[in-house]
């Protein structure tokens, strides 16, 4: 087990976006979590990237409890996140946006680059391998000195995933990496998705294209209403009645 | 392109160094002053620049840095130039006392905060704070620089000594920027968030912004003191603080070349509107306005970093 929440709890004033929710996440597998718009599935990931400081509960990572921890100290301890609004550093080619995520695994300072220590200048020859090591694998080396702002939509997405990729984590988080992608780029993902989780890599995603939550995921959690509603395999979700009830079924009305 | 670029550097060093042949002592005094607003203006691109952060109270630093000169070296004799790296960590450590509980405002806040610090440190170097300050009249007497045991007091060789002195800066300050940490800063202007979610302790970053920045500001001071041989209060005013904010702005902030030419423009170009005496403000109000409606990148906004991937890639093909 990599990732463990139990009773996690947050208060937006008097609204509870997270109601006490526990799941496991197990090694190398991908784990989806899925619901109605609102129903605190980002939330939840703010809590385990730092970014939100839980009010109850608790988030243990590979055996270290992470809640209320700098985001920058978790992503160093192995945890990597792409937005559901994608977040790139516009103004800046393809290459910078995933070096961003190398800085975590560097240590040279500022003296260090005025001064151009042979370790410096070698840990840069490391990150920029390393970066287009991460470009190659989501399929965006040929893509390297582009502005990441004049990628199209379904290629920044890709490309945050390679900025988080660098960062070397144990543990990928990914808000709705479909968004915005058309059927051909969402079958590309799946397989990403399964490359990554076979090279070692446990997933957790929020997604709202049930097509590839059923098929890329493990393993689901339901939640609404900041609750969690239902956890199982997919087809196990596919058959409650009370998941039907609360998000799969208005999916079919539509 | 890039040989285009190389070949107005090279001119600009030639111009440089031969400008005592042809400029009278004015004009090399105007050129002296562009190069400490210049190295200042530098200073402040690693807050403002890359950093993103509004700061108007760069001046605060480089008065720390002059004063910490000018009493070391009236009160001890210790010549000047040994005291640039004083001056430069008193200035350093002020910003990091100072700088830690305002460095998470965010935009405008800190812009408020900051000009507040300028103003305190003026007002405080007025009041003769510690008894060491001079009051408002300031301190005078301060020695002149020797270099290599030439003594340094004329307009000519101060140009050397200042532009000497941007020139290590720039030497510096591009392999900075050129680094992981100048990098780092440049991922929290562009966005903290998705900066902090990659790993960059953003906290961190810029504070180690500010202090560089005052650390070079301070060290600034030294030359500005040793070449006054007075400094007083009003030397460090509001108004100083916002030229070296035009200067980044104007020129192209995050750019070495932007910042550079920025000087010349903020500090050299109302020289030329002298014969319009009164109306020299109004005509560089002016061009300022125009300036920032039709760029407000900045003249020379800073350029797509390349990296050599080459390397990684065969025949075209990616690795």
């Amino acid at each position: 087990m990599i990732l463990k929440l139990s009773n996690l709890t947050k208060r937006f004033g008097g609204l509870t976006a997270v109601d006490r929710v526990s799941f496991d996440v197990e090694e190398q597998t991908v784990m989806g979590l899925i619901g109605p718009n609102g129903a605190g599935k980002t939330t939840i990931f703010n809590l385990i990237t730092g970014n939100y400081k839980p009010d109850e509960g608790e988030i243990v990572f590979q055996g270290q409890s992470i809640g209320g921890v700098w985001t920058n100290k978790i992503v160093m301890l192995g945890i990597a996140r792409t937005f559901q609004t994608i977040r790139l550093f516009q103004n800046l080619s393809a290459l910078e946006n995933v070096l961003a995520g190398c800085h975590c695994r560097m240590k040279s300072g500022p003296i260090g680059a005025m001064l151009k220590t042979p370790g410096q200048k070698q840990e840069e020859l490391w990150a920029l391998e390393h970066a287009m090591k991460q470009l190659q694998f989501v399929g965006l080396a040929d893509r390297a000195e582009l502005l990441s702002g004049n990628l199209s939509y379904g290629n920044q997405r890709l490309l945050e995933i390679a900025r988080a990729l660098a960062t070397n984590p144990r543990l990928l988080i990914l808000d709705e990496p479909a968004g915005g992608m058309n059927e051909q780029e969402t079958e590309a993902l799946i397989e990403l998705i399964f490359k990554m989780r076979d090279s070692g890599l446990t997933v957790l995603l929020i997604e709202h294209d049930m097509g590839l939550v059923m098929k890329a995921c493990n393993r689901l959690v339901v939640v609404e209403y900041g609750k969690k509603i239902a956890e199982g395999t997919p087809e196990e979700i596919q058959a409650d009645s009370r998941v039907i009830e609360a998000y799969l079924g208005i999916d079919e009305e539509e | 392109m890039k040989e285009k670029r190389y070949i107005v550097y090279a001119l600009f060093v030639v111009f440089l160094l031969t400008a005592p042949l042809y400029l009278n002592r004015y004009w090399l005094e105007v050129l002296n002053s562009v190069g400490l607003y210049a190295i200042l203006g530098l200073s402040l691109n690693i807050i403002v620049g890359y950093g993103g952060m509004f700061h108007m109270g760069h001046a605060a630093f480089y008065a720390i840095g002059a004063y910490t000169t000018a009493i070391i070296s009236t009160s001890y004799g210790v010549p000047v130039l040994w005291l640039m790296p004083l001056s430069g960590l008193t200035a350093g450590v002020f910003a990091l006392v100072v700088a830690r509980p305002i460095i998470h405002l965010r935009g405008d806040y800190l812009l408020i905060v900051t000009i507040g610090l300028v103003e305190i440190v003026r007002i405080a170097l007025i009041n003769n704070v510690f008894g060491i300050t001079g009051g408002a009249n300031g301190i005078f007497g301060i020695p002149r620089p020797t270099l290599f045991g030439y003594k340094i007091f004329k307009s000519h060789q101060f140009l050397y000594l200042i532009w000497g002195c941007v020139a290590v800066t720039v030497f510096f300050f591009y392999r900075l920027e050129n680094s992981r940490f100048g990098r780092a800063l440049v991922y929290l202007k562009e966005d903290e968030i998705a900066a902090e979610g990659s790993g960059v302790h953003t906290a961190r970053y810029k504070l180690a912004a500010f202090v560089l920045g005052a650390f070079w500001a301070g060290m600034v001071g030294t030359l500005f003191a040793a070449k006054m041989t007075i400094i007083s209060p009003e030397s460090f005013s509001f108004w100083e603080s916002v030229l070296y904010f035009m200067i980044v702005i104007l020129g192209g902030s995050g750019n070495i070349a932007g910042v550079i030419l920025g000087a010349f423009l903020v500090i050299g170009l109302p020289e030329f509107f002298r014969g319009l005496e009164n109306y020299r403000l109004l005509m560089f109000g002016a061009a300022m306005i125009f300036m920032m409606i039709f760029r407000t990148q900045g003249i020379l906004p800073p350029r797509q970093k390349v990296f050599d991937v080459s390397r990684f890639r065969k025949g075209g093909e990616p690795i």
